[in-house]
């Protein structure tokens, strides 16, 4: 009976132990949120009062209708195709820099090699698209172009590490075989590596396009040109209306690459080399 | 000479002596098979004289050069001459056959051409005719992860084909077919070197093929050479000693196993085998 | 003896040169609407805007004031961050709950209520997309115009979107467990909600504990970009600093958002490891 008293008194302690950790972190966690409540004295028991609160119901409700008139709807239908473009033309640029990177990120060329630009990428991709655009605005001016570059760099960071992985795991058996049959190395990776690369590379790319989309949209309140730069020159005018077109100009657009996107994965599947 | 090993070892990293003291050689249009266990050093002994690996002792001379002493550019010149038949064609599942095959000539095609043929094939008639000795020729714009074992092996043989190499080196060739179509992928390989007075070593695990289409049997067992003989005088006491670990009876491919024990049993193989 | 027939073609050659003619065709208005000029790069004014700029990064700005005033920023960027996540939560948990509620009548039992349950399953729904589709900072630029400069404006906009997020992947979670102890609890007489709760959420609990704390990575990041729309933190900072085009501070506030990101990556990730 003494060995069953022992355990017992083991595993109760056990448990109270457990217990112990839970119950600090948990403590600990709420001193932080309340903390961070209190450190930025938020006010938002302000918004409680009634009159916050009506005026911020009358500020959401003037969103709506939206603004539908010709002039307003054809602007909208412009600045969506400015930032359909921003968001292409951006990726494109990203798959062919990211490729370019990939290739001695994935170790070919050496470890020296592999570690230099994994580091590059690494920065690029940590820098967000946002300060991006900031800094593309220097130095190409305002307008969408600035937009194309800074999603061009930050996407060239986020797909170069991914194709590196690919690259990576990809295996050398095919490339190996056509290297010693005598082939340069060089088309030995596009005969032997890419292919096999291939389907996972563009799924990346799809799927990049997917969150580029909603990024190019919004890169213009940096005056990166686009839907962005509509919304923040209605919104700074109190027009909630347009502003309103120009949100839901957004959502469609969204929804639109995502469908295209959807389609492109779907039809890759059965193409070939 | 074709190919010259001169007491050549061979070691991997893992301290596995994959094979030791070969001394082989052949002049030009010879027909070698190897044949002999899993694990005997076939494939091993073929990637030696495809200058893909190198020993670990001893001498190495193929179609009179030392590969190990060639400058890069040389050494990828001399690889362009000698063609792998690989058992398992390393082919990327999504390539077509035509590209496959054309793959075998990218070691001389100005780079230029190798990218165009990748958008539209350069030479769809001489893909389709290499095919075509191999009775796949209605496959050629299919894509490689959607034929069997045995039709991508064929892919594999056609690529050397159409390579035309100076040397043809097969490992297994032919392991995923049957018997019929085995037998006819040989004769056309067979029918290839000789063409062309071209030297062939082919890895077989199937003995019956390798005593009906080969004048010289190597024997491989544990990375050594137990006999190196022509048909008649492969006897089958040295084909039981030699697979003595696999099994009592040597590996076929025919529809009949051997008939063992008569001395003179080479002629107890059907007759339809017996003309390509 | 073989035909001779007529060259084959490519069936593919159609669909590819087509492909490539749509593209290209695609790709001229492309470039002409995103106003791509890779000479305004070079042009004089932005060359001397961009020289300026990156001049004054060498030395960065390591004055106590200004770092100072960055860890100030820092501090409310976290800040902004976990208060944000914190009501992102309030507003998850129960539209998780009302989803898994609805959805879960077929695993965990038949019961009153059904129709209830779908009302409230597709106000959820409905409620989750639009909060979604939106992106956080166009939450956050509305919210500026709504209640001024400063960090309430970020809070909220994180709370709202990162809330739905929360909730879809809370109701995944919850979907993807294990129901058999809510359905015994069922059984046993207890109400449903209560079942769901002890039922679901243990198994549940640490997978969702997890998604929060990565989220909350993704919300110091997310509190930095919409600082440069006024939310308050170090993005707020630094949006001033470039449009003075210090880039001094710049440089000081990029390095510290560095090490920021990183800091809190080791942190979720310390916490999920812990986790498990």
């Amino acid at each position: 009976m003494s060995a069953d008293h022992t355990t017992m008194s083991a595993d109760r302690s056990k448990a109270f132990h457990v217990c112990t950790t839970c119950l600090l972190t948990l403590v600990m966690l709420s001193a932080l949120i309340i903390g961070s409540f209190a450190y930025l004295s938020l006010g938002l028991n302000r918004l409680f009062t009634l009159d916050a609160a009506q005026e911020l119901g009358r500020f959401f409700l003037s969103f709506f209708p939206p603004d539908v008139s010709r002039d307003f709807v054809a602007k909208t239908a412009k600045a969506s195709l400015e930032t359909l473009a921003i968001s292409a033309v951006g990726t494109l640029l990203a798959v062919a820099c990211g490729l370019l990177l990939a290739l001695p990120a994935s170790g070919r060329y050496g470890a020296g090699m592999r570690a230099v630009t994994r580091f590059m990428l690494n920065l690029l991709r940590s820098v967000p698209e946002l300060v991006w655009a900031a800094l593309m605005v220097l130095a190409a001016g305002l307008g969408p172009f600035a937009g194309t570059l800074a999603l061009a760099a930050h996407t060239s960071g986020v797909l170069g590490r991914l194709f590196a992985e690919a690259l990576e795991n990809a295996p050398r058996a095919p490339a190996g075989a056509l290297v010693e049959a005598g082939a340069t190395p060089a088309v030995a990776f596009l005969y032997g590596t890419l292919p096999l690369v291939f389907p996972q590379l563009l799924a990346y790319t799809l799927y990049r396009w997917e969150m580029n989309i909603r990024m190019a949209a919004i890169l213009g309140f940096v005056g990166a040109g686009g839907l962005g730069q509509m919304l923040y020159y209605e919104l700074s005018l109190f027009h909630q209306a347009q502003a309103c077109t120009v949100i839901i100009a957004m959502l469609l657009l969204t929804a639109l690459v995502d469908g295209l996107s959807a389609t492109l994965r779907q039809r890759q599947v059965s193409a070939h080399v | 000479m074709s190919f010259q090993l001169d007491n050549v070892g061979l070691r991997y990293p893992n301290e596995q002596q994959a094979l030791s003291r070969i001394t082989l050689g052949a002049g030009r249009g010879e027909r070698i098979a190897v044949i002999g266990p899993s694990g005997a050093g076939k494939t091993s002994l073929l990637r030696l004289l495809a200058a893909a690996l190198r020993p670990s002792d001893g001498r190495i001379e193929v179609l009179q050069q030392k590969p190990w002493q060639l400058s890069s550019r040389a050494l990828r010149r001399l690889r362009c001459r000698i063609g792998v038949v690989h058992q398992k064609p390393p082919i990327p599942g999504r390539q077509r056959a035509v590209t496959a095959i054309l793959a075998g000539r990218l070691g001389v095609w100005p780079w230029w051409k190798s990218v165009l043929s990748l958008i539209y094939p350069a030479d769809i008639d001489g893909a389709e005719a290499q095919l075509a000795r191999l009775e796949l020729a209605d496959r050629l714009f299919e894509r490689c992860d959607r034929l069997s074992g045995g039709q991508l092996q064929r892919v594999g043989v056609a690529r050397v084909l159409y390579q035309q190499p100076d040397l043809i080196l097969a490992d297994e060739p032919v392991s995923a077919m049957d018997p019929t179509l085995a037998n006819h992928t040989i004769s056309q390989l067979v029918n290839e070197a000789s063409s062309r007075s071209v030297t062939m070593v082919a890895s077989l695990h199937a003995v019956d093929l390798a005593l009906h289409w080969f004048p010289r049997i190597v024997g491989l067992k544990g990375g050594a050479v137990a006999f190196d003989l022509p048909p008649v005088r492969v006897s089958d006491a040295l084909l039981r000693d030699l697979y003595a670990s696999e099994s009592s009876v040597p590996p076929t491919q025919g529809l009949e196993p051997l008939a063992l024990p008569e001395p003179g049993f080479r002629h107890a193989m059907p007759r339809k085998f017996l003309s390509p | 003896m073989m035909a001779t027939h007529a060259h084959r073609l490519d069936p593919d050659a159609l669909k590819r040169a087509t492909g490539l003619l749509v593209g290209l065709l695609l790709l001229w208005p492309l470039l002409v609407l995103s106003q791509f000029q890779p000479a305004a790069l070079f042009e004089a004014r932005n060359l001397m805007a961009m020289a300026n700029f990156l001049k004054g990064f060498v030395p960065p700005e390591m004055s106590a004031d200004f770092l100072g005033r960055t860890v100030t920023a820092t501090i409310e960027t976290l800040a902004i961050a976990t208060a944000g996540v914190a009501l992102a939560f309030l507003i998850a948990a129960p539209l998780a709950l009302a989803m898994t509620r609805a959805l879960s009548i077929a695993r965990i039992g038949p019961g009153p209520g059904r129709h209830l349950s779908d009302v409230l399953h597709a106000i959820a729904r409905v409620l989750l997309v639009s909060l979604r589709g939106v992106p956080e900072l166009v939450w956050a630029l509305v919210f500026v115009r709504a209640l001024g400069l400063g960090a309430a404006a970020g809070v909220l906009a994180l709370a709202i979107t990162y809330g739905g997020m929360l909730a879809k992947v809370y109701a995944e979670i919850l979907e993807s467990c294990d129901a058999e102890p809510a359905r015994v609890l069922l059984q046993a007489g207890s109400r449903r909600t209560l079942a769901l709760l002890y039922g679901l959420l243990p198994n549940a609990a640490q997978e969702m504990v997890s998604y929060t704390v990565y989220r909350w990575e993704c919300a110091v990041r997310a509190s930095v970009v919409m600082g440069f729309v006024g939310a308050g933190g170090l993005g707020q900072l630094m949006d001033q600093a470039m449009k003075m085009l210090n880039g001094g501070e710049a440089a000081t506030i990029l390095i510290v958002f560095i090490l920021l990101v990183l800091l809190a990556d080791a942190i979720s990730a310390g916490l999920r490891r812990q986790l498990s």
